[in-house]
């Protein structure tokens, strides 16, 4: 996983009409988040958090303990539970199981589970229609790219580019206006819920003690692909386990109002099993699948094992400030802003991501805001180390690691410090802008080391 | 008389003296004794922050040593006293020894405004500054040492001082250390989103209780043509 | 190894256990009291469903439910549940409304051919206005999802005040049903250009019917 160019992070910054785009959506979030945690609103907040931080802390630190109480409840109740190490593993059993049932066309709502093994790609290979049905995800999937944003994937798109992106894939007259976009494809999709073989549907909470999972939307498309369909295939990963279906007061009260500022989304499903004796209509045949994935190393570490307990919310996006300059394409990952900025490293090498770490200021807003309490900037750290611990095991980042040694011996030998201080306050000016230094100086007017420091005042204080 | 300790921080110490100046004459005006150990030099976030905890070990080390005699240390900036406060348990982990002094240390020490509101318990230092000004959060400040009406109500008592409050207070204004040279288009261009909401507030001065905050600032200001001035808390309340 | 055994496997190497343990006891879970006045629970409800741009009627009795149900179906196509409460108010036999679809293929086409979908609710939230449905003989789930409009009548007494109180009256919904939806207003979306947009898959329109007295 490469760095992003520099040129590309530029570009970004440069684009105006996208500056303004991610702007203004994240300022909304932001706004509808603060109203709907308001102490007025909800006074618990704060206990909230705890809560579900001590919640997520004992359930990580049990997983195989609820994994296995979460399959026997799902079998009780009629579904099958599908382990899965790798994206591979996910295609085969979805292609496996279609190929069985002769099923060629799968609907399916939001799920990053999904965008992250590229699940569609792989169908699409064995000539299986694959149809997104969330409106931002079934644009992007027409115009083949990827999630901007964890909650609103089509930020950067204008009703322009979406008009353009419907008409040379669904071959209709050039339509504008978002209304008339939407029932476009509102009417092209029902069709696809209604012919559909198989509804696949991510998992935003597997719950232990029922068996069951908990999925939440506003639009109604990952309903409909759990109810119209004869199979309903439910793909997770495995930290999305909590104990107890009681335990969802604490979590559905934080998600929406985290995520968009609404007390609860519009549709929370609690689904559990195959449709049962006498239910009219539901899934004959469910299947949960859990995937690893490599969330299985995330365990390895105490300190960095928290970032696990992440619920998608977006939060955390929206708030930061780096994220709101650069959005999501600038991340090398399905998954961005400052959850993305610690997972990434993790999931696919500190080595390979070295710069993610340090893509942050370290403001905090974050950590503020995450609804499980994730310390991300304290994750952060942890990395930065790591990165050049990395570094000095492949014997790159040298001149750094010098420069830091001698800058340490300095800061340690109070005469030496002084006297490095006094030679550069009468000769900086002179130093070329190269380099990082001529970098930093594009950006800015770069100040001066006084004539005089601190120390040399106070002594001339004293002695008055 | 109590006795203070200052520990004026390396950026102040070689980059913006007379705040550590301005420091010591409101402290001495409330009859505190100054006391300014010779041996300081960093707390070590730099080298924390860029990933080398060892080379931060040695020099906070060096800083426990150097404040081991001392009541009460006087910062003036929030990300240091954090830094000290809250962040040398992590660093010294493993080091019983030092861990211990960490632990010890960090109840003494103070960032000057939360030092004056709680231990000199001020709120009016008798300070004059006619103007009208916009304040800074300082990220480290807000959000791990749970500055914020501290420097206002400090402030809201300086005689001819209009506080005007920016939209985004409490956004960051890309600093972050080595992040401004790792970085430098980012942090630029968040200076510049929080420059234009400093204008907004037609404020002559921005003031903060960070020295690495106002720096980033006044380089991005003056870049733009912005004739804005940056002043410390402590320069604005020694101001008569 | 199989993909089960591998995963256990290394999550307990990743937790630095040899093999299964016995979790730590968990705290009770957090449900908040109520604090409103059961009395309060209809307006509340009303309130936060109107702000949500669903429409509510609050009538006294069941038989003054089809008044107002005409009203919303006048030259349209209705398709309705099986719920018994539906029967009560006089629903079953109201010409313009097609129930007692039992049949799945039937269920299917009568809802995508529906204009409006008329069910009763297992409960209502009233802090957040929402609808809780059960999936059940009674109930089937795409009469609330297919057609554009969704009307709801409610007993008043299955009002509940928020989601903990319903977490806390119904610990294991798993046990009841294979499908419970909490359904919070019209179906929305802001995905192109942040603009809000009712109905697009779900329907636009959400009305409710409270019988008081029930």
């Amino acid at each position: 996983m490469a760095a992003i160019p520099e040129s590309q992070i530029k570009q970004t910054l440069g684009d105006s009409r996208l500056q303004l785009a991610i702007y203004s959506s994240t300022q909304r979030l932001m706004d509808h988040r603060a109203a709907a945690v308001a102490p007025e609103r909800l006074p618990e907040y704060q206990d909230l958090r705890t809560r579900a931080n001590a919640l997520k802390r004992h359930t990580i630190e049990n997983l195989d303990y609820y994994l296995e109480q979460f399959e026997s409840n799902v079998v009780a109740h009629g579904g099958k539970v599908v382990y899965c190490r790798t994206g591979d593993e996910v295609a085969d059993f979805v292609l496996g199981l279609a190929k069985e049932r002769a099923a060629r066309l799968i609907v399916k709502s939001k799920s990053m589970t999904t965008e992250e093994i590229h699940l569609n790609e792989r169908l699409e290979r064995h000539q299986l229609e694959a149809v997104e049905t969330d409106l931002g995800e079934y644009i992007l999937q027409l115009a083949h790219q990827r999630p901007y944003h964890i909650v609103a994937p089509a930020l950067h798109m204008t009703r322009y580019d979406v008009a353009d992106v419907f008409t040379e894939n669904l071959g209709i007259a050039k339509e504008v206006v978002p209304e008339n976009q939407t029932k476009i494809a509102r009417a092209t999709l029902r069709e696809k819920f209604l012919q559909a073989h198989i509804g696949i549907t991510g998992a935003n909470f597997l719950v232990a003690d029922s068996g069951a999972i908990v999925f939440v939307e506003n639009e109604g498309n990952a309903r409909l692909s759990h109810s119209a369909p004869k199979i309903h295939i439910a793909i997770a990963g495995i930290e999305k386990l909590i104990p107890r279906a009681q335990d969802l007061a604490v979590f559905l009260n934080l998600l929406a109002r985290s995520a968009t500022g609404q007390a609860l989304s519009v549709y929370t499903s609690f689904v559990s099993g195959t449709r049962r004796a006498g239910e009219i209509d539901g899934p004959d045949e469910f299947y949960v699948v859990l995937l690893d994935n490599g969330r299985t190393k995330l365990l390895r570490d105490p300190e960095k094992r928290q970032s696990l307990y992440c619920i998608r919310c977006g939060a955390c996006l929206n708030h930061c400030p780096v994220y709101r300059k650069i959005g999501g394409h600038n991340y090398p990952w399905v998954y961005s802003g400052p959850i993305g900025a610690i997972i990434t490293p993790q999931f696919h090498g500190v080595a390979e991501n070295g710069w993610l770490p340090f893509a942050s200021s370290l403001c905090g807003a974050c950590a503020e805001v995450c609804p499980v309490k994730i310390e991300i900037p304290r994750v952060l750290l942890k990395l930065r180390s790591e990165v050049t611990e990395a570094r000095r095991a492949q014997g790159t980042g040298g001149w750094e690691r010098l420069g830091f040694r001698a800058w340490a011996w300095l800061m340690t030998h109070p005469g030496a410090y002084l006297l490095f201080a006094s030679l550069g306050s009468k000769f900086a000016g002179l130093m070329p802008k190269i380099g990082p230094l001529g970098k930093w100086a594009s950006q800015r007017e770069v100040p001066r080391l006084a004539p005089k420091s601190f120390h040399t005042l106070w002594e001339e204080r004293k002695r008055r | 008389m109590a006795r203070v300790s200052l520990f004026v921080t390396c950026i102040v110490d070689q980059i913006f003296p007379q705040v550590g100046i301005a420091m010591t004459d409101v402290l001495e005006r409330l009859g505190f004794e100054i006391d300014f150990p010779p041996g300081q030099t960093c707390c070590g976030q730099p080298a924390f922050n860029s990933g080398y905890p060892e080379e931060a070990r040695w020099v906070a080390g060096h800083f426990l040593d150097v404040f081991r005699d001392s009541e009460y240390i006087v910062v003036p900036s929030g990300s240091c006293t954090s830094m000290i406060a809250h962040h040398y348990e992590e660093i010294f982990e493993g080091d019983a020894k030092r861990l211990e002094e960490a632990q010890r240390m960090a109840p003494r020490v103070w960032e000057f405004s939360r030092f004056l509101l709680e231990v000199a318990r001020v709120e009016d230092v008798g300070a004059r500054f006619d103007g009208v000004v916009t304040y800074h959060d300082s990220c480290h400040a807000l959000r791990e040492l749970r500055i914020k009406d501290g420097p206002r109500r400090l402030l809201a008592n300086v005689r001819g001082l209009e506080l005007r409050e920016m939209d985004m207070a409490e956004q960051c204004c890309g600093f972050g250390g080595t992040f401004s040279v790792k970085f430098p288009d980012i942090s630029g261009a968040m200076a510049r989103t929080k420059i234009e909401s400093i204008r907004k507030t037609e404020a002559a001065t921005v003031v903060s209780i960070d020295s690495s905050c106002l720096m980033q600032l006044q380089g991005a200001m003056q870049r733009a043509g912005l004739p804005i001035r940056t002043l410390h808390l402590a320069e604005v309340l020694a101001s008569r | 190894m199989t993909a089960r055994d591998q995963i256990l496997a290394d999550i307990r190497a990743g937790l630095g256990r040899a093999g299964s343990a016995k979790p730590a006891p968990l705290e009770a879970p957090l449900l908040r009291t109520p604090q409103k006045d059961r009395n309060l629970y209809v307006q509340l409800f009303v309130q936060n469903l109107e702000k949500l741009s669903g429409k509510v009627f609050v009538v006294p009795s069941p038989d003054q439910v089809v008044p107002i149900l005409a009203d919303l179906v006048r030259g349209k196509q209705a398709v309705a549940s099986n719920a018994p409460f539906l029967r009560t108010c006089g629903i079953g036999g109201f010409e313009q409304v097609r129930s007692d679809l039992t049949d799945r293929e039937a269920l299917r086409e009568g809802c995508a051919k529906a204009d409006v979908g008329v069910t009763c609710v297992d409960y209502a939230l009233a802090e957040t206005g929402s609808f809780v449905m059960l999936s059940s003989p009674d109930e089937a789930r795409l009469i609330s999802l297919l057609p554009p409009v969704h009307v709801a009548v409610i007993p008043r007494s299955r009002i509940l005040a928020n989601l903990d109180e319903l977490f806390a009256t119904l610990p294991k919904p798993a046990e009841q049903t294979s499908a419970m939806a909490l359904i919070t207003g019209p179906s929305r979306t802001a995905d192109i250009e942040q603009i809000l947009i009712r109905g697009v898959h779900g329907p636009g329109e959400v009305v409710a019917i409270v019988v008081e007295n029930c």
